[in-house]
């Protein structure tokens, strides 16, 4: 079967269609948003692309990651500390900050699959490994400590070394996004996924009927990490400062699940609607705010309406909508 | 798929000095319906869980057609040849019944459609299969049973473990069941131990009963000899005040 056949199979062609169009509007969308439009789509597809790989992890394999800035910095700081230093260039950068965080993804992973931590327990360590890390960054001096390390910011575009303005950032992001969601379609619909999703529905089951539980999950945590670096590339060079506080940080590691978690685990548009819809309230909000000049609004109703969401919408707002609109993919 | 000769020979398993079973020895032959008998507790799933891989045996060890399985992993267990049932079920929830025995079915198929294939073709056999895109979650306990069998044996085993699928069937069902591990048998040879309470079970299929009791085998025959066996009878009617 050839690739575009395996990606198309037993979809129906109202919703290709669909997907089409909704495509050729984010490629002409930078000409018709204005800048401020443009910022809001690009946050829009950064939360769908990092969204889609920590559901490799949560809403496929079933393993709960709450330390997925580590991943995100490593390869953030790595890419821009070879750039800041050497001037190698992102697009070579890239591999070692893949490989970085891969290496990192392959050693939480392992601790934790093979002494057979699981749920909370495996969190937890995903979130002792992102804070260490963070410390061991406040104090090396190569990525210039707690006080960060700033890239020169730059608005003559060049391509090579990803140094120009938004309308090149979103081009990158969405390229990432479409790519990430034709390898999770591809991935789901293969064997391993199929055995990720055995395991995240019962792994001595699994076990039972020959699946290697242990290598399955490496390649979760290691596809899952080096998606995730990439995001941290492309973040480290768009907002061109790093600092660990915020890179390593807990906060932004819950970040990164909120949009597949209500968008809907597991589904492959579930991170796409997260992020739209939270992204959107987040906008919303923040206009309010300034508007009524009552700060702290914004987190109060964007709070409320995350927890009016999952209440209501349990599965996600994708599953729902789906079933509304008669696409019908459900939660694998 | 044709069966396995199955040995154990002297396994033994001891949890913090619990002595779970205790140099049990016996053997299925190839193309054999063996039943595993006992009261609760005799050790009767920790054996089960001893030949999948679940548990390395302390002592002793297990053999399929003369290779040593036990003390690996229950998937390299699994691609020896062996499949099993879960006592308690353990079927994958969220997902359809036809991807349930479609993931045991990937076990020694290239691709998904000829998997998805050969487990639509074993749940017609089950009777699952007008069943088979329900969510497992929403199916009733014996129609759960026929699915841990069917995934098991999509798997393509050459042993089958049947962990009480009888339990909780009616006696019609019981006899539905027994008609097709019968039949399995039959045409394919393929070698069953099952552990069984329910008797009506047991006699139907089983050619020997191996009877554990506190971890020990006590007996082995045919079902009328085991029948008629005082040791087992004391086990499991209390022995005689003389």
């Amino acid at each position: 079967m050839n690739l575009l056949h395996r990606l198309t199979d037993g979809v129906p062609s109202r919703a290709l269609w669909s997907l089409g169009l909704f495509l050729a509007a984010l490629l002409v969308a930078p000409a018709v948003l204005g800048k401020y439009g443009l910022s809001v789509l690009i946050l829009i597809l950064y939360f769908a692309y990092v969204g889609q790989a920590w559901n490799i992890m949560m809403g496929f394999a079933g393993q709960l990651s709450l330390g997925h800035a580590l991943y995100a910095g490593l390869g953030g700081y790595i890419a821009a500390g070879l750039f800041f230093h050497y001037g190698i260039g992102p697009w070579l950068g890239l591999f070692a900050a893949v490989a970085a965080a891969s290496a990192a993804g392959a050693v939480v992973g392992y601790l934790g699959f093979r002494f057979s931590l699981a749920g909370v327990y495996f969190a937890l360590l995903t979130i002792a490994f992102s804070e260490f890390t963070r410390i061991a960054f406040d104090h090396w001096g190569w990525v210039g400590g707690s006080g960060g390390l700033f890239l020169k910011v730059d608005a003559t575009t060049d391509w090579l070394n990803l140094r120009g303005g938004p309308v090149l950032f979103y081009y990158v992001i969405l390229a990432l996004a479409v790519g990430a969601f034709i390898l999770c379609r591809l991935l789901l619909e293969s064997r391993l996924g199929r055995y990720w999703l055995a395991i995240r529905e019962d792994a001595e089951a699994a076990q039972a009927v020959g699946v290697p539980v242990l290598r399955c999950k490496m390649i979760a945590v290691v596809i899952s990490a080096a998606m995730t670096a990439l995001a941290g590339v492309w973040n480290a060079f768009y907002y061109n400062n790093l600092f660990p506080e915020t890179a390593f940080a807990m906060g932004r590691s819950i970040e990164f699940t909120l949009a597949p978690i209500i968008g809907g685990l597991g589904t492959l548009f579930g991170p796409i609607v997260g992020a739209v819809v939270l992204t959107g309230l987040g906008e919303i909000f923040t206009d309010l705010s300034e508007f009524f000049h009552i700060s702290g609004i914004k987190q109060i109703f964007y709070g409320l309406a995350l927890l009016i969401i999952v209440m209501y919408r349990p599965a996600g707002v994708w599953p729902w909508l789906a079933d509304k609109f008669g696409f019908g993919e459900k939660r694998q | 798929m044709s069966g396995a000769h199955l040995e154990l020979a002297g396994i033994g398993k001891n949890f913090r000095g619990l002595r779970a079973v205790h140099d049990v020895s016996f053997a299925v032959p190839a193309g054999a319906i063996h039943a595993l008998i006992g009261p609760n507790g005799a050790g009767k799933t920790t054996i089960f869980n001893m030949i999948a891989g679940v548990y390395r045996p302390d002592a002793g060890q297990v053999s399929l057609d003369g290779k040593k399985i036990s003390g690996q992993r229950p998937d390299l267990v699994c691609d020896a040849g062996v499949g099993r049932t879960f006592q308690i079920v353990k079927p994958f929830k969220g997902l359809s019944v036809l991807e349930n025995v479609t993931v045991g079915a990937l076990h020694r198929r290239p691709n998904l459609t000829d998997a998805r294939a050969a487990a639509a073709d074993i749940l017609q056999g089950l009777g699952l299969h007008d069943r088979r895109n329900q969510a497992a979650e929403s199916l009733t306990l014996p129609d759960r049973k026929r699915l841990e069998v069917a995934r098991a044996l999509a798997t393509e085993p050459k042993l089958l473990l049947l962990d009480e699928v009888m339990a909780g069937l009616r006696p019609t069902e019981v006899d539905v069941m027994v008609a097709f591990l019968r039949d399995l048998n039959a045409r394919t040879g393929l070698t069953i131990l099952l552990i069984e309470h329910v008797m009506r079970a047991v006699m139907a299929l089983a050619a020997e009963v191996v009877v554990v009791s506190y971890g020990e085998k006590i007996a082995q025959g045919t079902p009328t000899e085991i029948a008629r066996n005082q040791a087992v009878l004391d086990v499991y009617l209390g022995e005689e005040e003389t």
